[in-house]
C-alpha cells in the first residue's frame, strides 16, 4: 500500500500540526475551487432551464435534453443533426490540435537552444524576452495582436513598404491572426516543460552521438526527443486544454467564420440565458479534452507522473 | 586499421589562458599511448582537440598523415569514450552499441549481428537486451568501448574511463583494456591522472604539466629516467633532496643537499651541459631504492649513506613505509618489501640509509608535483 506509506512518511517528516495544516489547505482548494464547482455544473447540465419560480417544483427533474440539443438540435431542426453546433465543436478541437502542433514546432527548437546551446548572457536575454510580455494581461495581449494584424497594423505596413504585397491583407478575416494569437498565448507553457526536460539531458550524450557520426536530425530524433518526451507531452496537454477552452482570443481576434465552441457556451450563459444548456456544452468540452489528452498519453507511452514533473 | 596521430606545434588558447602550449608528439599506429598529468594540465583539452570537439589556435593535428583542420568529430576516423560514458539511457545495450550502424542506415539484422559480435568481444554475450541502467559500472564501461569500436575507428580516445570505478575493478579493467587494444590492434590514446594506470597499460607515456608536455617515453624511461623535476616527483613516490652541484665528472654529479652530500646520476635529458657546478639542483631517490645499512657493514657498501632516525612506520600489507629524519632534519621516505619478517629496527632507532649513485637522479631545480 504505497499511498499509505507515503502519507505516513509525510506526517513523520513534517510533524502532525504542519501536516494537517498543509493537507487541509490543499483539500480545501481542490474541493471548493475545483471539485464542487464541477459537480454543480454537472448537476446543472441535467436540469431544465426553469425560471426561478419553478425551481424545486414538479417540473424540476433530471433530463438529458441539453445534451440531446447539442447532438440533434431543436425539435424543428430540418437536418438530422445539430450541424451548426457540432461542426463548431469539431472545428474547435481540430483547431486546438493544430495550435498545439504549431506550438511544439516553434517551442521545441527554442527550448533546445535555451537548454543546450545558449550561454549566460544570451540565455538570460532570451528568457527575459519570453517572460516579460506575459506580465501583460492575456486580453490586452489579444488586443495587441489585433492591432498588429489589422489593416493599418505594423505587419501590413511593413509588407506594403517592402513591396511584398500592395493591398492590406485581411489577417483577421482569414483567421491567421487568431491562430497566431492562440499560438503565442501559451508558448511559455510549452517552452518551459520542454526546457526542463532537455536541461537535464547530459550534453555528453549529444556529443557522443555526434562523435558516432549522427547528423543533427538523428541526434534529435533518437537521443533528445525521447528524453524530452514527458516535457513535450506536458506542454501539449496544457496548450491543447487551454486552446480548446480559450475565449478571449477567439472573441477578439476571430474573423466572422471562426466561431469557437467556447463562444457558443458563452452565448448560452449570457445572451441565451440558458445555464443548464451552457453547462452541458461545457461538460462535453471538458470530457472531449480529457479523452484527447488520455489518448495522447497512451499513444506516446507517457505516464501521468512524468507529466507532473 | 590503425592510424598514426601527429601533433605539430599545437597551441590551444582561451582568451589569455593557454591550455596547451606547443605540443609536439607523434603517436604511432597501433600504440597504446597515455597522456598523464594532474587535473588542469590540459590533457582533456588536447583529447577533445584530437577528436574534433575543440578547435586549436595554432599548429596542426594530423591523423594518418591527413590534416584534420575543419573536419568535424563525426567525420574523423576517431571515436571518443567520455569520462561519464554518455551511454544512451533510453536505448537497450545492443541498440547503444549498434548506434553508429543505425546512423549509416544498416538493416536491423546487420546491426544486431554486429552488436552480438562486439558483445562477444567484451564478454557480455547475453546482456544485449538489457537497459543501460541495469548494468554494473564495469559492464557499462565495456559497453561504451564496444559502442566506440562499432564505428571501426582508427584511433580510440579514452577520457579517464576508469576514474569512477573502485580499486579492484580498476585493476581488472586495466588488463581488460590492454587486452582489447591488442586484440583489435588500433591506436589507443588514453588520458589519466593515475600514473599506475598509465605505466601498466601503455606502450609510451607523455607527462604533462600546465599545458606543456614535459617528457615522452616508455614506462621504464619515465619512471627510472625522469627528465624534469616535475616528472620525477609526479610519477610515483620520490624523495627530493634540494641542493647545489659541487662538481660534475662523467655522468655523475656530487651535490651538496639538505640531506648531506649525495652522488647522483645525471638523467638522460638533463645530461652533459645542462648542469654545471654551483647550479641549483634536486636529487631524486626512490623510497624503494634505498636500503637500511647494517651498522657493522663496511664504508664501501653504498656510494651514499645518510644517518637517520626512524620516526614513523606505515604497514600497507605488502610494503612497509618508513619515515625517517636525517641528521639535518630532512624527512626521508623509505619503502621496504614485507618479506615476512618483522622490522629489525624499531621506531626511534638510529640507522644508516644507503643507496648507490646510479639509483639517484639529479635534475635542474624546477616545480614539483606537490607545488
Amino acid at each position: 500500500m504505497a499511498i499509505v506509506t507515503y502519507f505516513r512518511n509525510f506526517f513523520l517528516r513534517n510533524g502532525l500540526g504542519l501536516s494537517i495544516f498543509l493537507l487541509a489547505l490543499v483539500s480545501l482548494w481542490i474541493v471548493f475551487m475545483i471539485v464542487l464547482p464541477q459537480l454543480f455544473m454537472l448537476d446543472f447540465s441535467f436540469r431544465y432551464n426553469l425560471p426561478p419560480a419553478k425551481i424545486g417544483g414538479p417540473e424540476d427533474v433530471y433530463t438529458i435534453t441539453n445534451y440531446a440539443f447539442l447532438v440533434f438540435g431543436s425539435p424543428g431542426n430540418p437536418e438530422p443533426f445539430n450541424v451548426v453546433d457540432l461542426s463548431v465543436f469539431f472545428r474547435t478541437i481540430l483547431a486546438a490540435v493544430f495550435v498545439t502542433l504549431f506550438d511544439v514546432a516553434i517551442c521545441y527548437p527554442i527550448a533546445y537552444y535555451l537548454a543546450q546551446v545558449a550561454k549566460g548572457g544570451v540565455a538570460r536575454l532570451m528568457v527575459l524576452s519570453l517572460i516579460v510580455p506575459f506580465w501583460v494581461n492575456e486580453i490586452l495581449r489579444a488586443f495587441a495582436f489585433r492591432i498588429l494584424f489589422g489593416a493599418t497594423g505594423i505587419i501590413n505596413t511593413a509588407g506594403i513598404a517592402l513591396g511584398l504585397w500592395d493591398q492590406p491583407i485581411n489577417f483577421i478575416g482569414a483567421n491567421i491572426a487568431l491562430y497566431a494569437g492562440l499560438g503565442y498565448a501559451y508558448i511559455l507553457l510549452m517552452i518551459f516543460p520542454i526546457f526542463n526536460a532537455i536541461e537535464s539531458l547530459d550534453h555528453n550524450q549529444i556529443e557522443a552521438a555526434r562523435d558516432l557520426g549522427a547528423p543533427w536530425w538523428r541526434i534529435h530524433w533518437r537521443v533528445v526527443i525521447p528524453f524530452a518526451k514527458p516535457g513535450i507531452t506536458s506542454g501539449c496537454t496544457m496548450v491543447f486544454m487551454l486552446s480548446a477552452g480559450a475565449l478571449a482570443a477567439p472573441q477578439i481576434l476571430g474573423g466572422p467564420s471562426s466561431l469557437w465552441f467556447t463562444q457558443i457556451i458563452y452565448q448560452w450563459f449570457n445572451t441565451g440565458g440558458n445555464w443548464p444548456r451552457g453547462s452541458a456544452y461545457a461538460i462535453v468540452l471538458l470530457i472531449a479534452s480529457i479523452a484527447f489528452v488520455l489518448f495522447m498519453m497512451r499513444v506516446f507511452k507517457v505516464k501521468l507522473g512524468e507529466i507532473g514533473r | 586499421m590503425s592510424a598514426e596521430v601527429e601533433l605539430e606545434n599545437v597551441w590551444i588558447t582561451f582568451g589569455d589562458f593557454a591550455a596547451v602550449k606547443d605540443a609536439c608528439v607523434t603517436v604511432r599506429g597501433g600504440e597504446f599511448f597515455s597522456f598523464l598529468g594532474p587535473s588542469g594540465c590540459g590533457k582533456t583539452t588536447l583529447l577533445r582537440t584530437i577528436s574534433g570537439f575543440q578547435d586549436l589556435s595554432k599548429g596542426q593535428v594530423l591523423i594518418a598523415g591527413k590534416n584534420m583542420a575543419g573536419i568535424g568529430p563525426n567525420l574523423r576516423p576517431t571515436a571518443l569514450i567520455f569520462q561519464n560514458l554518455a551511454l544512451f539511457p533510453l536505448m537497450t545495450v545492443w541498440e547503444n552499441i549498434a548506434f553508429s550502424l543505425e546512423v549509416r542506415g544498416a538493416s536491423k539484422t546487420e546491426r544486431r549481428k554486429r552488436a552480438d559480435e562486439l558483445l562477444d568481444l567484451i564478454a557480455l554475450q547475453d546482456q544485449g537486451d538489457k537497459m543501460v541502467h541495469e548494468l554494473s559500472g564495469g559492464q557499462r564501461q565495456r559497453v561504451a568501448i564496444a559502442r566506440a569500436l562499432a564505428v571501426e575507428p582508427e584511433v580510440l580516445l579514452l577520457d579517464e574511463p576508469l576514474s569512477a570505478l573502485d580499486l579492484k575493478l580498476r585493476q581488472h579493467m586495466r588488463s581488460e583494456l590492454r587486452a582489447i587494444q591488442q586484440r583489435v590492434g588500433i591506436t589507443f590514446i588514453y588520458i589519466t591522472h593515475d600514473q599506475g594506470e598509465a605505466l601498466t597499460m601503455s606502450d609510451r607515456v607523455a607527462v604533462m604539466r600546465e599545458g606543456v608536455i614535459e617528457q615522452v617515453g616508455d614506462s621504464t624511461g619515465i619512471y627510472d629516467h625522469p627528465e624534469t623535476a616535475f616528472v620525477a616527483s609526479f610519477v610515483g613516490e620520490n624523495n627530493a633532496f634540494f641542493g647545489k652541484v659541487r662538481e660534475v665528472s662523467d655522468a655523475v654529479a656530487l651535490v651538496e643537499t639538505d640531506g648531506g652530500p649525495i652522488r647522483a646520476q645525471l638523467s638522460g635529458g638533463a645530461a652533459a651541459g645542462a648542469l654545471g657546478a654551483v647550479d641549483e639542483a634536486i636529487v631524486f631517490v626512490r623510497p624503494e631504492a634505498m636500503d637500511i645499512v647494517d651498522a657493522d657493514a663496511g664504508d664501501a657498501t653504498f656510494d651514499n649513506r645518510i644517518a637517520a632516525r626512524i620516526v614513523q612506520e606505515e604497514f600497507e600489507g605488502n610494503i612497509r613505509h618508513l619515515v625517517l629524519e636525517g641528521g639535518t632534519g630532512k624527512s626521508i621516505k623509505m619503502s621496504l618489501i614485507n618479506k615476512g619478517r618483522t622490522l629489525d629496527h624499531p621506531i626511534g632507532s638510529e640507522v644508516s640509509v644507503g643507496f648507490d649513485a646510479n639509483i639517484a637522479v639529479v635534475l635542474p631545480r624546477g616545480p614539483l608535483a606537490s607545488d
